[in-house]
C-alpha cells in the first residue's frame, strides 16, 4: 500500500548532474547493438577477408590505370590504392552492400506494431542501434583489410592530428548518411512490402555512386559532377578524399551534414507517414 | 536429376511471378548492377587507350566471355552458396529426407529470374564486342568451348564453396570471395594482375582457363607471362578436374554434416 497517492510524489532533488534520460536510452541502445552484432563474429571476418580479396583485385586494377596515367584526377599511385582499401573498409560500416537496418522485416512480420509503441522515436531508436552495429563492424570489417592493404601494396597515412580528426568526424557522417538513406529504403516496406528490388536498386547505387567501384572524380564531365554531389558520394568518396587530404576538410564535412540532415528530416516526414499508413494485422 | 532440376526449378519461377512487381524490379536491378561493371571499364578506357596491352575491345571480349560463364553458372548453381542459410535454419534436413538430390534441392531453392538480368547484360556485351575484334573462323570455334568450360569451372567453384560452408556454417561470406571474387578477377586482362597471381589462378585454382589462355587463343597473341602455349587449350582437362574436385567436396561435406538435431 503506498503511503502517498501518486500523483503527490515529491522526486528528490538532483544533486548531481546526469545524464540527460534520452540521451542515455539512445546511449544504451547503440551499446545494444554493438553487443549484438559481436555475437556474428565469424560473419564479420569473413566479410573482412572478402573485402581484401576484392581491394587487392580492384587494386591492380587501379595501379594499371594509374600507371597508364600517372597522376590522373590529382591522384598518384600511392593515393589510388589507399582510395580502393578504404572504400573495401567502408562496406561494413556504412553497409554499402545494403541492410543493417531491421526494419523491413519487422514491417513484413508485423513486429514493427511493438517498435511503433515505444516510447521513443522509431527513428532515433534505429539510429542509435546502426551506430552500435557501424562501430563493431568499423574494428572487425574495416581495420583488417585496411591493414592488409598496407602490408601488400604501402598506403598513405596522414601526417597531420587535424586530418586524423576531420576523417573521423567525416567517417562519422558517412555512416549517419548510409543510415538515412537506409532507413528510407526500409521505410519503403511500408508501402511495398516485398522490399527486396528496392534493395536491390539501392545497392546498385550506393556501390556505383559511392565511389567504391571506381573513383568519382574519373566520372566524365557533368555525370561526374551529378555523382559528387549526390549522398553516396558522402559515403565513400568523401571521406576517403578527406583522408587523402584531397578536398577542403571544412567542406566535405559541410557536405556530409547537409546531406545527413536531409535524408533525417525526409527520413522522421515518411515515418509520420507510415504511421498513419500501417494496419496491424491479426488479433 | 535433370528432371527434377527443371521441375523444381519451374516451380519456383511460378511462385516468384506472384509478385510481378519486385519481380521486375530485381531483373532491371540485376541487369544494371551488372552493368556497372561495364560502365567501370568504359570510364577507365575513357582515360587510357589500353590496360595491361588490351584495347577495349579486347577487354569486353574478355569480360563478356567471362560474364557469360559466370551468368549461366549462377543462374543454374548459384543457390548454392545459400547452404548455411538451410543448414542453420534447419531447412537442409528437410532436403536429405526427400526423394531427390539434396545438390539440386539447394541449387533451385527459390530458383529466380533476376539472375537472367546479368546474363543477358554480359551476353549483349559479348555480341557487341565479338564483331569489333572479326576474329577468323578457324579460331572463332574455341568461344563456345570457353564458355561452357567457364560454366563449369564457376558451377564448382560455386559447389566447393558450398561445401566449405559445412565447415564453415556461421562464416558463409569467405566462399563469395572466390565465386564474385572470380567474376571480378577474369572481367579484366590478368596481365593487370601481376606474375605470382597469375601463377596461382592458372596452377590453383584455374580461373585463368575460364577466359584468359583460350582468349589468347582467339585473339592469337603472345602470352604475356610465357607460359607454355599448350595451356590454351587445356580448358575442359582443367574445367573437368575442378568439377571432380567439386564434387568430392560436396560428398565429403555431406557426409561429414551432422544436423543441429533441434
Amino acid at each position: 500500500m503506498p503511503s502517498r497517492h501518486p500523483e503527490e510524489a515529491v522526486f528528490p532533488p538532483r544533486t548531481r548532474l546526469r545524464p540527460h534520460p534520452r540521451l542515455s536510452l539512445y546511449a544504451r541502445l547503440a551499446g545494444y547493438g554493438f553487443r549484438r552484432h559481436s555475437a556474428y563474429r565469424a560473419a564479420a571476418l569473413a566479410g573482412a577477408f572478402t573485402n581484401t580479396v576484392f581491394g587487392i583485385l580492384r587494386a591492380h586494377v587501379l595501379i594499371a590505370l594509374w600507371e597508364a596515367r600517372p597522376g590522373l584526377a590529382g591522384y598518384d599511385v600511392a593515393d589510388a590504392v589507399t582510395f580502393c582499401f578504404l572504400g573495401q573498409a567502408f562496406i561494413g560500416p556504412m553497409q554499402l552492400l545494403g541492410g543493417g537496418v531491421q526494419l523491413a522485416e519487422r514491417v513484413r512480420s508485423g513486429d514493427v506494431a511493438v517498435d511503433l509503441l515505444r516510447p521513443a522515436s522509431l527513428q532515433a531508436w534505429n539510429l542509435a542501434d546502426d551506430l552500435g552495429r557501424a562501430g563493431y563492424l568499423f574494428l572487425l570489417r574495416s581495420v583488417p583489410p585496411t591493414l592488409a592493404g598496407a602490408a601488400l601494396f604501402g598506403i598513405v597515412t596522414p601526417a597531420h592530428l587535424a586530418t586524423w580528426a576531420f576523417f573521423t568526424a567525416s567517417f562519422v557522417l558517412g555512416v549517419v548518411v548510409s543510415f538515412g538513406w537506409r532507413y528510407l529504403v526500409a521505410l519503403s516496406s511500408f508501402w511495398i512490402v516485398d522490399d527486396r528490388g528496392t534493395q536491390a536498386l539501392s545497392m546498385v547505387m550506393a556501390m556505383f555512386f559511392s565511389g567504391m567501384v571506381l573513383p568519382l572524380n574519373l566520372f566524365p564531365g557533368w555525370f561526374g559532377t551529378l555523382a559528387q554531389s549526390l549522398p553516396w558520394a558522402a559515403m565513400v568518396q568523401v571521406p576517403a578524399d578527406v583522408y587523402l587530404g584531397k578536398r577542403d576538410a571544412l567542406e566535405a564535412l559541410g557536405f556530409q551534414a547537409l546531406w545527413a540532415a536531409a535524408l533525417l528530416a525526409l527520413g522522421a516526414l515518411a515515418t509520420r507517414a507510415a504511421r498513419r499508413k500501417v494496419v496491424v494485422q491479426g488479433g | 536429376m535433370a528432371r527434377t532440376y527443371l521441375l523444381l526449378a519451374w516451380t519456383w519461377l511460378r511462385a516468384s511471378a506472384q509478385y510481378p512487381v519486385p519481380l521486375v524490379m530485381m531483373v532491371l536491378g540485376s541487369f544494371v548492377l551488372t552493368g556497372m561493371d561495364v560502365a567501370a571499364i568504359w570510364i577507365v578506357f575513357g582515360h587510357t587507350r589500353s590496360l595491361g596491352g588490351f584495347a577495349l575491345a579486347e577487354v569486353m571480349f574478355l569480360y563478356g566471355t567471362a560474364g557469360v560463364s559466370f551468368g549461366l553458372a549462377d543462374l543454374l548453381f548459384g543457390n548454392v552458396d545459400r547452404l548455411s542459410q538451410h543448414i542453420r535454419a534447419g531447412t537442409f534436413d528437410a532436403m536429405l529426407i526427400r526423394p531427390a538430390s539434396a545438390f539440386v534441392q539447394v541449387a533451385t531453392d527459390r530458383f529466380s529470374v533476376q539472375r537472367f538480368g546479368r546474363l543477358a547484360q554480359a551476353a549483349v556485351v559479348l555480341a557487341v564486342a565479338l564483331p569489333r575484334l572479326d576474329p577468323p573462323w578457324s579460331r572463332i570455334w574455341m568461344v563456345p568451348v570457353m564458355i561452357v568450360c567457364g560454366v563449369v569451372i564457376f558451377a564448382s567453384i560455386f559447389t566447393i564453396g558450398g561445401a566449405m560452408q559445412f565447415l564453415l556454417t556461421d562464416a558463409p561470406e569467405v566462399s563469395n570471395a572466390f565465386t564474385y571474387g572470380g567474376s571480378t578477377l577474369t572481367q579484366y586482362p590478368l596481365t593487370v594482375y601481376g606474375g605470382d597471381l597469375v601463377r596461382a589462378v592458372t596452377f590453383i585454382v584455374p580461373l585463368a582457363f575460364v577466359n584468359w589462355q583460350p582468349a589468347l587463343y582467339v585473339l592469337d597473341r603472345d602470352d604475356p607471362f610465357g607460359l607454355p602455349y599448350g595451356l590454351r587449350f587445356a580448358a575442359p582437362a582443367a574445367a573437368l578436374v575442378l568439377a571432380l574436385a567439386a564434387a568430392l567436396a560436396w560428398r565429403a561435406g555431406i557426409r561429414r554434416y551432422r544436423s543441429t538435431g533441434s
